[in-house]
């Protein structure tokens, strides 16, 4: 905890060397430092004492102080929280479905590294429980969901925060809307991250992503001018790397375009606990284990069998040949029998 | 009966945000009411009607909207005690970025969009900076990278806020929004001797009393000028 006290006293300069990340706060906050870096804080703000300056300004000097030790106080430990005390596991516990009856399945535990799929008519409740893990249910959702946090009575701080929030979600509208090129953007976002080695890290993220796209981009590429293909990849190897949130919520993504598989294993391989609710066949079966959902309530959690595991092999055989026929459709060819091939 | 006073840029989802979380409050028997106040146009009251929700609006037309609602506030308190209410709601349209329609002691939510860019947090005033809870909307049409980015910013500007995302299409996020409006043991009589969270500027230049000529010779009270001169060596 940083009080007002802890940072009035001392110099600007010593506070951003102190707190680096405090320039961006200056910035936000328009607070222009120019050439006053040594003065004390507390002097320097002495200009929003000023009641013109103060009405010009809409900041009141009491309040700058106060959110800014709060700031600081957040920051520090958002930059303080390491990935072994981080979230390991959470834990479903039974609420009630739609009619209001008790849900059956003693509870279920997913940890890190795990696929979960959840399955279910449209409106059976997919989306209700993804939201029951993000808001971390106290009882207090319209299921009335327990959700535990590495075993333990989930705290409600993952409910609020901005930096650390406890999922992150690859939501089904995957567009981009800022006017910046690839490295801009994943600039901007490891900035806001706090990350220290920014150039490595968006290194990692645009190999990432062009291992998952089927055609190649690069840093320089406009991200509003990426194929949709291209922008799903970008956004999973950016979510997957540059995210901190633990548990990754994935509901109903689009996918064409990806390598579904490759980006899965990019999810878990940065032990990313990832639920994903979906129609598709072949995502359903890539899971560890599935959730049936019916009529609001967890109906069945299945683990996907060996022979599923070997279906699947199948299935994605057969994925190929539709891609397949629809690029040829698309330029232009005739298709036959055989190029069906089962 | 509960008061919060919800405000946003224009077309922030400040409506859409609101009738998703009426929605649950409807399913726990609760009584809602919203006042609208707006500047010169509205619809927003066809919608509350609709949803079954008591609505009463306000256009404030030559005066500043926020400045209209303070001095209006009162009235429509009584009107929701009257009206048997459990729960208020005002809706303001921030139209005026150097003002703030909030008040101590009620609850200030402020809604602005993801779509709005990164640089508007930084732009408006008390309205974002003073809020209780800021929401974030539309949240489905951009990446998870933007969402946090612009979470981040919205942090920066108001650190002490309850940060949400909530789609106002789809309701995501308003039933648990919903959870932090309304308190059982909250009970609004009267606002008379509380205060606003921030002074709004005194505006009383010459185009405030209906002036429309251009000129120095028409400009009269409260003045500024824009400074033209090129900045040196800065
Ligand atoms: N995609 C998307 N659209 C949204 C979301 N929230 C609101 N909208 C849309 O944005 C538009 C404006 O929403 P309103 O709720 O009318 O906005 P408002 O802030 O009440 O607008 P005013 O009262 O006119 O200032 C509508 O077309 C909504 O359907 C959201 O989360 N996602
Ligand atoms: N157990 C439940 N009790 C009460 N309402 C529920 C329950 N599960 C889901 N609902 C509600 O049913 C509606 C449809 O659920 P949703 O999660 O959107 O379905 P899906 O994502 O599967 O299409 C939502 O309004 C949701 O809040
Ligand atoms: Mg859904
Ligand atoms: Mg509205
Ligand atoms: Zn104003
Ligand atoms: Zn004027």
């Amino acid at each position: 905890m940083i009080s007002v006290r802890d940072i009035q006293e001392q110099t600007i300069a010593d506070l951003f060397e102190q707190y680096p990340f405090l320039q961006g706060f200056f910035e936000e906050q328009t607070l222009e430092v120019n050439g006053q870096i040594n003065e004390k804080l507390d002097d320097f703000l002495n200009f929003l004492e000023d009641e013109e300056e103060q009405e010009n300004r809409a900041m009141a000097k009491d309040q700058v102080l106060e959110s800014m030790s709060e700031y600081i106080t957040q920051m520090l430990e958002f930059l303080g929280e390491d990935k072994d005390d981080g979230v390991r596991s959470i834990t479903l516990l039974p609420g009630t479905n739609k009619s209001g009856e008790a849900e059956q399945f003693g509870e279920l535990k997913i940890s890190k590294s795990e696929i979960v799929c959840i399955v279910g008519p449209t409106g059976s409740g997919k989306s209700r429980l993804l939201a029951d893990i993000e808001w971390v249910a106290h009882k207090d959702t319209p299921t009335s969901r327990t959700i535990l946090v590495n075993d333990e009575k989930g705290d409600k701080k993952w409910r609020m925060t901005s930096g650390n929030k406890l999922v992150a979600q690859l939501s089904q509208n995957m567009n981009f809307v800022m006017d910046l090129s690839v490295y801009e953007f994943l600039e901007l976002h490891a900035q806001s991250r706090l990350v220290e080695d920014v150039e490595s890290v968006i290194d990692k993220i645009i190999k990432q992503a062009n291992n998952l796209a089927g055609e190649k981009f690069d840093l320089n590429t406009p991200i509003t001018s990426l194929s949709g293909g291209q922008s799903r990849a970008l956004m999973i190897a950016d979510t997957a790397i540059l995210s901190k949130s633990p548990i990754i919520l994935i509901d109903e993504i689009e996918n064409a375009g990806i390598d579904r598989k490759k980006a899965l294993e990019l999810l878990v391989g940065e032990e990313k606990i990832v639920l994903m609710a979906t129609h598709d066949p072949i995502l359903a079966l890539m899971g560890d284990k599935r959730i049936v959902i019916k009529n609001g309530g967890i109906h069945k959690v299945i683990e996907t069998s060996e022979e599923e595991r070997n279906l699947l092999v199948d299935l994605e055989r057969m994925d190929a040949v539709v891609q397949n026929m629809r690029t040829r459709l698309r330029q232009g060819e005739i298709i036959q029998k055989e190029d069906i091939g089962f | 009966m509960n008061l919060v006073t919800v405000s946003g840029p224009p077309s922030s989802g400040k409506t859409a945000v609101i009738l998703k979380t009426i929605d649950s409050f409807q399913k726990r028997g609760l009584e809602v009411g919203v006042v609208k106040f707006d500047c010169l146009y509205t619809d927003d009251d066809i919608l509350y009607k609709k949803a079954g929700v008591k609505v009463k609006k306000g256009l404030s037309g030559s005066l500043c909207p926020d400045h209209y609602f303070v001095s209006n506030i009162e009235e429509v308190v009584q009107w929701g005690i009257k009206e048997d209410l459990d729960l208020l709601i005002t809706e303001s349209a921030g139209l005026c970025n150097r003002c703030s329609p909030y008040v101590k002691n009620v609850t200030a939510v402020c809604v602005i969009d993801n779509l709005s860019g990164i640089n508007t947090p930084k732009k408006i005033g008390p309205m974002l900076k003073s809020a209780d809870i800021v929401i974030i909307t539309k949240g489905d049409i951009v990446s998870q990278a933007e969402r946090e980015v612009f979470a981040s910013r919205v942090n920066t500007v108001n650190p002490g806020a309850s940060i949400m995302n909530v789609n106002g299409l789809t309701g995501q996020g308003a039933y648990e929004l919903s959870t932090l409006l309304y308190d059982e043991k909250a009970n609004v009589k009267t606002l008379v001797g509380e205060k606003l969270r921030f002074s709004m500027p005194s505006a009383l230049c010459s185009y405030c009393l209906g002036e429309t000529r251009i000129g120095e010779s028409f400009q009269m009270g409260n003045v500024r000028k824009i400074n033209m001169e090129d900045k040196k060596n800065q």
